[in-house]
C-alpha cells in the first residue's frame, strides 16, 4: 500500500502529483486539491513548474520559517524582503542565508559561483586582512617586550601600508 | 538586430539603493561618477545626475534604451554615465549600485562583452566591489547573483509572429532558462515584433556558458523565423505583399499614426527590405524611424511637450517625409 503523501504548500493530504523537467533537472511536487486549483496547476496551458518553483522562495511557509533572522550590518529581515522583493545590503546574502540558499537553488543552474573573479577587490581584502594581522601581532610583541619581533613587524606594517597606498582606494 | 549585455555591480561597504538612506547614496553617487570618468575605454563620457533632467530628457534616455524606467522615475542619488557614441552607458544607484550596459548593432555577443568585461575590470581597478568567491558579484535582487550579467539580442521575428508561432517558441526557450520580452524589456509589449531574448540564471555557469547557450537559443530561433518567412511566401505571397503595400501607403500618406501603429507598419517595411523588395540602403533609415517615432523623439524634436493626439500628427508628418525618399516596395523578382 502506498504510503500518504503530504501538501508542499500546507500539509494536507496531496492527491496531485506532478514531475517536471526544469533546466535538466527532474522536481517532484505533491499538492493537495485547494493549492493545486490556487496555483493553476488544473489549466494545462497555463501551469509552468518552473513559475511554482520559482515563486517558492517568498511564500508565506519560508516567511515564518525565517522570521528569526536579521542582517547584523543593516538590519533587513524576511519581512522587508517580502515587501521589497529585493536584498538590504552585500551583508543580507550571509545572515540571511537559510532564506536565500534555497531561492538560488530554484533560480540558477549552479549555487557556486564559477565566473569572473573581482581580482582586485579580494587583492585589496586580502591586504587589508593582512594589515590587521600583522598589527595584531605588533601589539603581542610590545605586550611581551619582544622588541626585536615589534622592530620587524612595524618594518612589514610600513610595506604593507606603502603597497595599499599604491592601489588607493577613492 | 542589436546586442546588449549588462553586468549588476555593487560597492561592498553600502546598503544596496532600495534600502539605502538619501546620503549613502549620495556618496555612491559620487564615488561611482568619479571612477566612470577615468576608464580609458570610455572617451568623453557625460556624467548626469536624474534629479537635475527633464521628464522629457529622462524620457528620451529610456527610448534610447541609455536608461531604465526604475532610474527615470526614482531620481533620488540617481546618475548615469554615457558614452559619447552612446554605445556604452552606467546606471547609477537603479536597482544595484552600478549597471554597466553596452549595446551594439548586429549580433555580437562576443565582442560585446570583451568591451563591457574591459570596462567592469577598469572600474574595478577604483571601487571595491560586493563580491565573495563562492556566490559571485553581490547584487540587491538573488536572481542576478554569481555573474551579475544579463545578454540580450533583440531579434526581429514579423515571420513567427504572422505565422502565429510566437507564442511556441516562447514557451519553448522558457524551458531553456532563456527569457523572451518586448522591445522596452520587463512588462513591454511586442511592438512591431520585436523581441529582446536574454539568459535568466546568473549563477552556477561561467559567462562564456551563458553567451553560448544564449547564442545557440538564438540560432535556433533566428532559423525558425527564416522557416516562417518561407513558408508565409509559398503558402499566400500576396497577403504578405498586401500586408506592406498597405504599410508603405500608410507611411507615406497617412495624417495620424499612433507610436504603436507606426512600428506595427515599420516592421513591415523592415521585412520588405529583407524581403528585396526595398533597397538594403533604406535600412538605416527606416532603424532609425523607429526610435524617432517614440513619444519622447517626436515632443523633444518639435521641443515641447505636446499632447497624444498632436503627437500622431507630428509623427504621421515625420514619416510622411521620410518615405518620400523611399522607394515604393517591388514584388517582381518572386514572380520571375
Amino acid at each position: 500500500m502506498a504510503e500518504s503523501i503530504n501538501c508542499d504548500i500546507c500539509s494536507k493530504l496531496a492527491t496531485v502529483h506532478l514531475t517536471q523537467i526544469v533546466n535538466g533537472k527532474i522536481h517532484k511536487i505533491d499538492l493537495c486539491e485547494t493549492c493545486a486549483k490556487e496555483k493553476g496547476v488544473t489549466d494545462p496551458n497555463g501551469f509552468s513548474l518552473a513559475d511554482l518553483l520559482a515563486s517558492n522562495g517568498d511564500n508565506d511557509e519560508l516567511e515564518t520559517l525565517h522570521s528569526d533572522l536579521v542582517c547584523s550590518a543593516c538590519g533587513f529581515t524576511p519581512e522587508d524582503y517580502k515587501k521589497l522583493g529585493r536584498l538590504g545590503c552585500p551583508s543580507c546574502y550571509e545572515d540571511l542565508a537559510p532564506m536565500i540558499a534555497p531561492m538560488l537553488t530554484h533560480m540558477h543552474k549552479g549555487i557556486e559561483h564559477i565566473g569572473k573573479e573581482a581580482e582586485n577587490t579580494l587583492a585589496r581584502e586580502e591586504s587589508q586582512t593582512k594589515v590587521s594581522d600583522v598589527k595584531a601581532l605588533l601589539q603581542k610583541a610590545i605586550e611581551e617586550e619582544r622588541y626585536e619581533d615589534a622592530a620587524n613587524l612595524r618594518d612589514e606594517l610600513l610595506r604593507l601600508n606603502e603597497g595599499s597606498e599604491e592601489s588607493h582606494v577613492h | 538586430m542589436s546586442t546588449r549585455i549588462r553586468l549588476a555591480r555593487n560597492l561592498s561597504q553600502f546598503p544596496f539603493p532600495g534600502w539605502a538612506k538619501k546620503t549613502q547614496k549620495e556618496e555612491v553617487l559620487g564615488r561611482c561618477l568619479e571612477a566612470a570618468a577615468r576608464i580609458p575605454k570610455i572617451k568623453n563620457p557625460t556624467g548626469l545626475r536624474i534629479d537635475e533632467l527633464t521628464e522629457l530628457e529622462r524620457q528620451i534616455l529610456f527610448e534610447r534604451h541609455l536608461i531604465s524606467r526604475e532610474l527615470s522615475n526614482e531620481p533620488e542619488g540617481a546618475g548615469v554615465v554615457i558614452s559619447k557614441n552612446q554605445a556604452c552607458s552606467i546606471m547609477i544607484n537603479e536597482e544595484d549600485h552600478l549597471r554597466i550596459q553596452v549595446i551594439k548593432n548586429g549580433l555580437h555577443l562576443k565582442r560585446t562583452w570583451n568591451f563591457i568585461n574591459s570596462i567592469d575590470t577598469a572600474i574595478e581597478e577604483s571601487l571595491n566591489y560586493a563580491y565573495t568567491k563562492e556566490l559571485g558579484y553581490l547584487t540587491a535582487c538573488p536572481t542576478n547573483v554569481g555573474t551579475g550579467l544579463r545578454a540580450s539580442a533583440m531579434l526581429h521575428l514579423p515571420g513567427l509572429v504572422i505565422s502565429g508561432q510566437m507564442e511556441k517558441v516562447v514557451r519553448a526557450v522558457n524551458q531553456l532558462g532563456i527569457a523572451v520580452r518586448g522591445i522596452f524589456g520587463e512588462g513591454s509589449d511586442a511592438s512591431g515584433s520585436f523581441f529582446q531574448i536574454s539568459n535568466q540564471q546568473t549563477l552556477g555557469e561561467t559567462e562564456d556558458e551563458i553567451l553560448k547557450r544564449l547564442n545557440s537559443v538564438m540560432a535556433t530561433i533566428i532559423e525558425r523565423e527564416e522557416d516562417a518567412r518561407e513558408k508565409v511566401l509559398e503558402d499566400d505571397s500576396n497577403k504578405v505583399f498586401d500586408k506592406i503595400g498597405r504599410a508603405y501607403g500608410v507611411l507615406r500618406n497617412g495624417h495620424l499614426l499612433s507610436s504603436s501603429e507606426a512600428m506595427n507598419r515599420l516592421s513591415l517595411i523592415r521585412l520588405a527590405i529583407d524581403f528585396g523588395s526595398i533597397p538594403e540602403q533604406s535600412r538605416m533609415l527606416v532603424d532609425r524611424l523607429f526610435i524617432e517615432c517614440q513619444p519622447g523623439h517626436i515632443q523633444f524634436n518639435a521641443n515641447k511637450e505636446i499632447e497624444p493626439n498632436q503627437r500622431d500628427v507630428l509623427r504621421a508628418s515625420l514619416l510622411r517625409d521620410a518615405f518620400a525618399r523611399l522607394p515604393e516596395p517591388t514584388f517582381d523578382h518572386f514572380t520571375q
